[in-house]
């Protein structure tokens, strides 16, 4: 497989990476993502790593650079469904993935795309205070 | 074959029969852990043991390959009854007594020859210290293991996660975090994150005796974490003394979400997942409306 499927669903872009990527192949995603995004103009991007097993230092970087890469091109970015022991790595070794959004499962990140850029166009107040006089 | 080989083979039963008499006049004997019957089987397989491993005439080496099945007899021995509890005293004085039960009989073979009977036992409590040492060794080695899987047990015990409400999970953490329970809670965490969907986790640290700069990085590696699955985490239980220290350390958990009780974590949980908690007219009950 030399390259990793991007779709178009509506106003996002989705992709969802099925082998674990060598530094090559993250960065042909990285750049036919980008492309993609200009092409069609997308607001938001889906990246699904439930299936990938091994990251390394490299791959973390290229995840953060396509989330800042798309904000300024006006798209967010989601990741989802990173596994336990990644995430365990991902923090081992430094990288929180800053400034990238990230969900459980397709479902739920589809859920805070809508939301995210929901909220760019009407914004909501998220700390609304509960009414606290019932709970003892 | 030398002498004290010849001892044990001709005279293994009145041996063991002295031997077992100074074991069940021990005091110390606890018969509620080991029947007379178990005890008197266990005995006399170590006798044999060690009555063809002289007989090769070897009483200096106890690594030869002769000796293997008296050290396995022994370190079994000590090693059970390290896991039922036995005290090293008892187990000590288990191979010891065989020392002055050979001892005693050797007396009365070789009243008449004083000179031999001296080299006699002087060869024999050579050979006995070094069993009992090996059975010091291997008790010791078996209460280590007891602790060690103690440890783990206290370990898997004292991180449960619970889900207090449909996609909000929480986690007492009661205890020093070290790394490697940091390790075993992320995992927990994560791993339950997974499997129940949820996407809000609160860390009740209210059971936390201390923070320094290491518990703090530990806490902040957890959060990132579950962050990078996607859930968002919640710190409560954070002590008026605790808050000192953070401050005073100069730790920064400015973009961590933090609470002082669990009641106020599940207040914003609640309000993040749009559940609202309201009481109705019935009385006490509460109700859920979304």
């Amino acid at each position: 497989m030399d390259r990793i499927p991007i779709l178009k669903m509506g106003p996002y872009l989705l992709v969802t990476i099925q082998v674990d990527l060598y530094d090559r192949l993250a960065l042909t995603l990285e750049n036919d993502l980008i492309s993609m995004v200009s092409k069609t103009g997308a607001r938001g991007v889906l990246i699904d790593i439930s299936a990938v097993s091994i990251v390394d230092s490299f791959m973390g970087r290229i995840l953060g650079n396509i989330a800042s890469m798309s904000r300024i091109m006006d798209a967010e970015t989601v990741v989802v469904g990173m596994q336990p022991a990644v995430a365990i790595t991902l923090v081992e070794l430094g990288l929180t993935l800053q400034g990238v959004y990230t969900a459980l499962d397709v479902e739920k990140g589809m859920e805070l795309l809508q939301n995210k850029i929901g909220i760019i166009e009407n914004p909501e107040d998220e700390d609304e205070e509960v009414p606290n006089d019932d709970i003892d | 074959m030398n002498n004290t080989a010849q001892l044990l083979q001709n005279n293994k039963k009145r041996i063991l029969e002295t031997w077992m008499q100074n074991q069940l006049a021990d005091e110390a004997l606890r018969d509620d852990l080991i029947s007379n019957e178990e005890l008197r089987r266990q005995s006399e397989d170590l006798l044999s043991g060690l009555a063809s491993a002289t007989a090769t005439g070897n009483t200096e080496n106890i690594y030869a390959p002769e000796y293997e099945s008296v050290v396995e007899i022994l370190s079994d021995i000590s090693i059970t009854r390290a896991r039922q509890g036995f005290s090293p005293r008892e187990t000590g004085m288990y191979v010891l007594s065989l020392k002055r039960a050979i001892s005693s009989v050797m007396e009365e073979k070789m009243a008449d020859q004083p000179e031999q009977l001296y080299k006699e036992l002087n060869t024999l409590h050579g050979l006995l210290d070094n069993l009992s040492m090996i059975t010091f060794d291997t008790f010791i080695k078996g209460r280590e293991e007891v602790i060690l899987r103690q440890n783990d047990e206290i370990n898997e015990i004292s991180t449960p996660v619970i889900r207090v409400w449909e996609g909000i999970l929480a986690l007492p953490i009661i205890g020093t975090l070290d790394s490697a329970r940091t390790q075993v809670v992320m995992e927990n965490l994560l791993q339950e994150i997974v499997n129940t969907g949820s996407s809000i986790a609160i860390l009740d640290i209210s059971g936390v005796p201390a923070v320094d700069s290491l518990v703090a990085q530990h806490l902040i590696k957890t959060v990132s974490a579950t962050r990078l699955m996607g859930a968002e985490c919640i710190i409560s239980g954070i002590r008026a003394e605790i808050a000192q220290t953070i401050v005073h350390l100069g730790i920064d958990l400015s973009n961590i979400n933090t609470k002082a009780t669990l009641a106020s974590a599940l207040q914003v949980a609640f309000s993040m997942r749009g559940v609202e908690v309201r009481k109705t007219n019935k009385g006490s009950a509460l109700s859920l409306l979304k």
